[in-house]
């Protein structure tokens, strides 16, 4: 049984749920096969990978719904071999690059300008090109994403990039001027709710408006993150009722306490305890952006403007941190020790104050 | 994925591969491969090359027959860098073309030892004067460093001893974006030519050359804020025009309106700058990060943001010139840690602390 997510995935883009503008526009740019490189950027969660799984159908026919997993071997040039996960049709390939670390030029130079060499598999296709996705572009190297400039224009009459990535901000002005950026954005409350009824009703269930809000409400315009909590919602309590509560997945409660208990006491001792529970979330795969996010956000609660101005600051400045360095942990503890100081001062000044 | 790859190279014959599905009437004619815009209407002589004269005219000069110096080409993306290359080359070389060009690019593997063999065995070959159909051409090879400034220092360094060795036989030709990351005992080796980025009457012609060609129709405001958001790259300018045109359908003929031009171009239309400062002025945090939240759902680039920000901020003349200097320094420190991969929330709830405290009065 496949969780409501993939169950309810649309599979054509006449099919897509909310920005049928946009999906309309790009069932035209599809028709005439000249269109250029695309550039799929949008917050989590937005449906970037449906809207190309269905850009990819509209293009290609059910032909591309037959996948394979495969692990590509790509041997570096100090001779490390590393294998790498692809997942393909006859029509198209996607890969993350980012897999490969900081090898991730090897894999832009071996597999995708390899696969933009050869040509098209099928000749009796509708489609002179293939077409290769790479997503998390966010996370591909300077380097890589040079490597990718040249390829780009050299083979685009037998092969188009699929870039997928959350911002186009890490993406060098080079491969921008190369595409054409197709933004998504996250679908509003009233969309989500109601492809949350729709789920239901399929599901033979009935969702109560309020219960919908407050799924909504708590999944932050993620729509993946909405159905995944309106599914267990499910599983805690059918038929679904207006007064039950969402779980909200557990990290977040756990990133909540977290935050709480370092307002909570600063001392050397707290620290350490914070220390456990930071790595207990990293070994979780939590993002380090995500829980930066998520101790900032109660770690003002407290403060004046001016305080949390630097606050603020100080989270910008120890999260920079994180992409020079290796190791994030150092930075995400540095940033709790330099907040545990300000806020011991902050604190001990306003008592003062006071008399 | 193996038999994905396994397809035979380009131009070899048609691989056998399982019949997909066929949709009938929807055929394209083979061997006339749709290509993009800005790859059809690619400058194929020199002399079509816009603007750029001072290249274009050492570059004719050798066409007519004058020696070529080592050409160091530079400037943002998409003003005709490679194109003005490999059209000179083209036309210098005719079928020879494959015999005295290197091309070397950022995807292929460029450290110090290709640089020694590939480069040095290329150029070690004597070129004649003379084409197969008799037709005079200049007696050297060229090789193309295209995309250079990411060849690392150690891969230039070698470079200088074979560029130096071989001046008989061969001219090199680099290419990049950002001339300061090229070692500079290259750079003394080269002629400079900066391309500038292109002037909006030439684009202006370029585009409605292009849409006379293409049958499309566009409002003269739409071209103007589609030049105003290219920002002189014409590769940019070329695949907005298209890409307005295809979203539209074939079956649309109304024109490209400006609002279609800003979608297409990412531009961040300018309610949500105007929404940034104000709900700044207000002096509430938590409305600030609401906004912020709001503006990230949307998908748009933090990046984009700081761009605009900074010519409104720039322009407005109600903020101090001393919180302008702080504001721009925000500014301009956020944008380097997004580019290195910081998060975009706290890079901009960072700025708009500095907003808010400056904007209070
Ligand atoms: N000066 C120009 N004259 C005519 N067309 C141009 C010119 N500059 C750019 N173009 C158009 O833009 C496209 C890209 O140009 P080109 O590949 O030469 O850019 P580039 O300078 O090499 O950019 P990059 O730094 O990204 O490699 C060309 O195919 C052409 O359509
Ligand atoms: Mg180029």
């Amino acid at each position: 049984m496949s969780l409501w997510v993939d169950k309810y995935r649309p599979k054509s883009l006449s099919l897509l749920d909310y920005h049928k503008d946009q999906a309309n526009q790009l069932k035209n740019l599809v028709k005439q096969g000249d269109f250029p490189h695309l550039l799929v950027y949008g917050p989590s969660g937005a449906g970037k990978k449906t809207r190309v799984t269905c850009l990819l159908r509209e293009l290609y026919g059910p032909g591309v719904e037959k996948l394979r997993m495969e692990s590509v071997p790509i041997t570096t040039p100090s001779g490390k071999k590393l294998d790498i996960k692809t997942i393909s049709s006859n029509y198209h390939i996607e890969v993350n690059p980012s897999d490969a670390g900081i090898y991730d030029r090897c894999v832009v130079m071996e597999l995708v300008k390899n696969s933009a060499q050869t040509h098209q598999l099928d000749p009796t296709g509708q489609r002179d090109f293939k077409v290769v996705v790479l997503t998390e572009v966010d996370s591909l190297s300077v380097d890589a994403q040079h490597a990718l400039r040249r390829t780009m224009e050299k083979y685009v009459s037998t092969c188009r990039l699929i870039l997928i990535s959350n911002s186009t901000s890490r993406v060098i002005p080079a491969i921008r001027s190369r595409c054409l950026g197709v933004r998504v954005a996250a679908p509003t409350q009233d969309q989500i709710i109601s492809i949350l009824q729709m789920a239901c009703k399929k599901e033979g269930l009935s969702l109560p408006l309020d219960l919908a809000k407050k799924i909504v409400d708590k999944s932050e315009r993620n729509l993946r993150l909405a159905l995944l909590m309106c599914e267990s919602c499910k599983v805690q309590e059918t038929p679904l009722k207006e007064k039950q509560e969402p779980i909200l997945p557990q990290w977040q409660v756990f990133l909540k306490d977290t935050a709480r208990s370092i307002m909570h006491e600063q001392s050397p001792k707290q620290l350490m305890e914070v220390r456990g529970r930071l790595y207990e979330l990293l070994s979780h795969n939590i993002p380090i952006q995500i829980i930066f996010k998520g101790l900032l956000k109660e770690l003002v609660s407290n403060c004046d403007m001016k305080l949390k101005a630097v606050v603020v600051e100080e989270a910008a400045f120890f999260e920079h941190r994180v992409h020079q360095g290796s190791k994030g942990i150092f930075h995400l503890e540095a940033f709790v020790a330099k907040f545990m100081c300000i806020y011991k001062k902050f604190m001990e000044d306003s008592v003062i104050d006071m008399f | 994925m193996q038999s994905f790859l396994k397809t035979g190279k380009l131009g070899s014959g048609s691989g056998a591969g399982p019949s997909g599905d066929k949709q009938s009437g929807k055929g394209q004619k083979r061997g006339n491969r749709p290509t993009p815009w800005v790859e059809k209407y690619r400058p194929k002589t020199v002399d079509d090359v816009v603007e750029q004269g001072d290249v274009v005219e050492v570059l004719r000069q050798c066409l007519s027959g004058a020696d070529l110096p080592n050409l160091l080409l530079y400037g943002p993306p998409g003003t005709g860098k490679t194109s003005t290359i490999l059209a000179a080359a083209r036309q210098l070389f005719g079928d020879m073309y494959r015999d005295r060009i290197l091309e070397l690019n950022a995807s292929d593997e460029r450290g110090i030892q290709i640089i020694r063999d590939k480069v040095k065995s290329f150029a070690q070959l004597s070129a004649s004067g003379i084409r197969p159909d008799g037709k005079p051409c200049p007696a050297f090879k060229i090789v193309i460093l295209d995309e250079a400034d990411s060849m690392t220092h150690a891969a230039q360094a070698a470079l200088r001893r074979t560029m130096e060795k071989q001046t008989r036989t061969t001219r090199f030709c680099l290419v990049c974006n950002y001339v300061s990351r090229i070692i500079q005992p290259l750079t003394s080796r080269c002629t400079k030519f900066r391309f500038k980025p292109l002037g909006e009457v030439k684009i202006i012609e370029r585009l409605q050359f292009i849409s006379s060609q293409e049958n499309v129709n566009i409002e003269q405001d739409a071209l103007q804020s589609l030049i105003a958001a290219a920002g002189g790259d014409l590769r940019r300018a070329i695949t907005c025009l298209q890409s307005c045109a295809r979203l539209k359908g074939k079956d649309d003929t109304s024109a490209i309106t400006p609002d279609d031009v800003v979608e297409v171009m990412g531009v961040i239309p300018s309610r949500w700058i105007d929404g940034l400062m104000s709900v700044s002025e207000e002096f509430d945090y938590y409305k600030v990060t609401e906004y912020l939240d709001q503006f990230i759902m949307e998908g748009y680039s933090a990046g984009q943001l700081l761009e605009q920000l900074h010519l409104k901020i720039v322009m407005c003349d109600t903020i101090s010139d001393k919180h302008k200097a702080t504001i721009c320094e925000k500014l301009a420190v956020c944008a380097y840690r997004l580019q290195e991969g910081a998060s975009e929330y706290l890079q901009m709830a960072d700025l708009c602390c500095t907003l808010m405290l400056c904007l209070r009065q």
